[in-house]
């Protein structure tokens, strides 16, 4: 075992454990119009998905005549945060609905779907950190009840280094933390089945060792998040905690 | 048949190198693995998964109902809700259509009742050419989920006959989840639209008929008439490959051309 490294985080500021996740609550089938909806709940941080289609894809110069297209549109609601945020398309929404959508683009399978769109919708009416994990989260539980070909589920987690501390599951009052190296927040996104990485972002600074221990306590979370995600699938309606 | 279950995208349903795989599903060594979310079924040793949610696949064999949305010289393009609209072909109506007379006899805005006769990926083929089928006058349309539909029709038809039965409408259910309902009354169709939302808001409610006959009786306050069944209906098996050199004339003109 290697010997002790002395970090300025000692304690996590909600009383978690590091490896320990916020209360997660999950619900399929919120919006009865949809073709699929869900909810995913980590602590503070709510997000919910909407799925519609595979429907008719416009503009149409976006078609392609050889499968569909997925497209993912991300935006925080106004009321989300402490100081109001802008509402409509913003720098940051953008890119985090394409990264959701490259994670996603990963398992579904939209060959048998050609000239058409699956859209999916994610909307955070509240935010605390770890959102587009939360989306990413929402998202894949929405798809599957709207029937999109799917080749497996995905499950994502922001893991985080507090100074030198490795932890799971960053809330805001963390990612805010300014003693020793600072926060390092890393959203990680793990597919159920072949347990491959759909996703990883990083900004910070982080060794090889560090990274690799980040990835294998994302791999344990993420197999949590998905035995709720799962059990929310199979009994639609109700909302699971855990 | 086994009992049925729930299962997830990347789930495994079976274990065992005799099972095949069927709709939704696919194999992966010895595994038959959900490819959609749906109720897993193994009747003998086929594996599907049956959709609980989500749009309509048309298949060969459906009806559906449809609103025409264009046209061009050869026929119509329907859009009945599915990602790709249907296209009805001028060959497909019942009778003999002249070059540029289209507009006269489904145009823009109608919606009509047809089956499907191909469907794959890219287009969906229909015909209107069978008894029954063609532009629907009058009534109104209904909207339902379309994976709500067999609670509508019921066993053999039986729901739609009830409704028949309380309200006098005529109804035909596309199975693309829009149902057209008719009657003299206008009482009679809102009637009808109750009963069919109470259908669909209660589908997952075992002994439905019976709900259904207590929600007419004392909701509704109407009485089931005893109207005759109608005779099971034979259906006549559609050609497999149309070959359009039969329905052509003389370098290729349609027959019609020459009279």
């Amino acid at each position: 075992m290697a010997k002790k490294i002395e970090s300025a985080y000692k304690k996590r500021v909600d009383g978690r454990a590091f490896d320990e996740l916020r209360p997660i609550k999950a619900k399929v089938g919120v919006i009865p119009s949809a073709d699929g909806s869900a909810m995913y709940q980590s602590g503070k941080t709510r997000a919910i998905a909407v799925v519609r289609g595979p429907r008719t894809l416009h503009p149409k110069h976006m078609e392609n005549p050889q499968r569909g297209v997925l497209r993912v549109t991300y935006q925080m609601m106004a009321f989300s945060v402490w100081d109001r945020i802008k509402p409509g398309t913003s720098r940051r929404s953008q890119e985090i609905g394409k990264v959701s959508e490259w994670a996603l683009g990963e398992i579904v399978d939209l060959d048998a779907f050609p000239n058409s769109v699956v859209d999916v919708i994610i909307q955070i009416p509240q935010a605390d950190a770890g959102t587009r994990v939360a989306g990413i989260n929402a998202a894949v539980m929405a798809l599957a009840q709207a029937g999109v070909p799917m080749k497996e589920m995905i499950s994502a987690i922001a893991v985080g280094k507090m100074d030198k501390t490795l932890v799971v599951d960053v809330n805001k009052e963390e990612e805010d933390f300014e003693e020793g190296e600072g926060p390092t927040d890393v959203p990680i996104a793990i597919t159920s089945k072949s347990n491959e990485i759909a996703l990883l972002q990083l900004d910070g600074k982080m060794s090889i060792p560090e990274l690799k221990e980040l990835i294998k306590m994302a791999k344990v979370a993420c197999k949590k998040i998905n035995d709720i995600q799962t059990k929310a699938l199979k009994e639609p309606g109700k909302e699971i905690t855990g | 048949m086994e009992e049925r279950k729930i299962v997830v995208p990347g789930e495994t349903i079976i274990q065992g190198e005799e099972f095949l795989p069927g709709d939704g599903t696919r194999r992966e060594d010895k595994d038959v693995v959900a490819n959609r979310y749906g109720l897993a079924e193994v009747s003998d040793k086929l594996v599907r998964v049956i959709p609980l949610s989500g749009v309509y696949t048309p298949r060969r064999g459906n009806v559906i109902i449809g609103k025409i949305v264009n046209m061009n010289y050869r026929g119509w393009v329907v859009d009945f809700g599915t990602h790709n609209n249907g296209f009805l072909n001028v060959a497909e109506y019942p009778r003999f259509i002249n070059k540029g007379e289209l507009k006269e006899y489904l145009t823009f805005g109608d919606v009509i009742c047809a089956k499907v006769f191909s469907a794959d990926d890219t287009s969906v083929d229909l015909s209107v050419k069978l008894r029954g089928f063609g532009r629907l006058n009058g009534g109104q349309l209904i909207t339902i989920n379309p994976n709500k539909v067999p609670r509508v029709i019921g066993k053999e038809g039986s729901m739609v006959h009830l409704i028949k039965a309380a309200t006098g409408c005529e109804i035909t259910v596309g199975q693309n989840g829009i149902i057209w309902v008719k009657s003299s009354k206008v009482e009679d169709e809102l009637n009808a639209k109750k009963i069919i939302n109470f259908i669909s808001e209660n589908s997952f409610v075992s002994g439905l008929t019976e709900k259904v006959e207590e929600y007419i009786k004392k909701d509704l306050k109407l009485e089931i008439k005893d109207i005759p069944k109608p005779e099971p209906f034979v259906e006549p098996e559609f050609r497999e490959e149309r070959n359009f050199r039969d329905d052509r004339g003389f370098r290729g003109g349609f027959r019609g051309d020459r009279q």
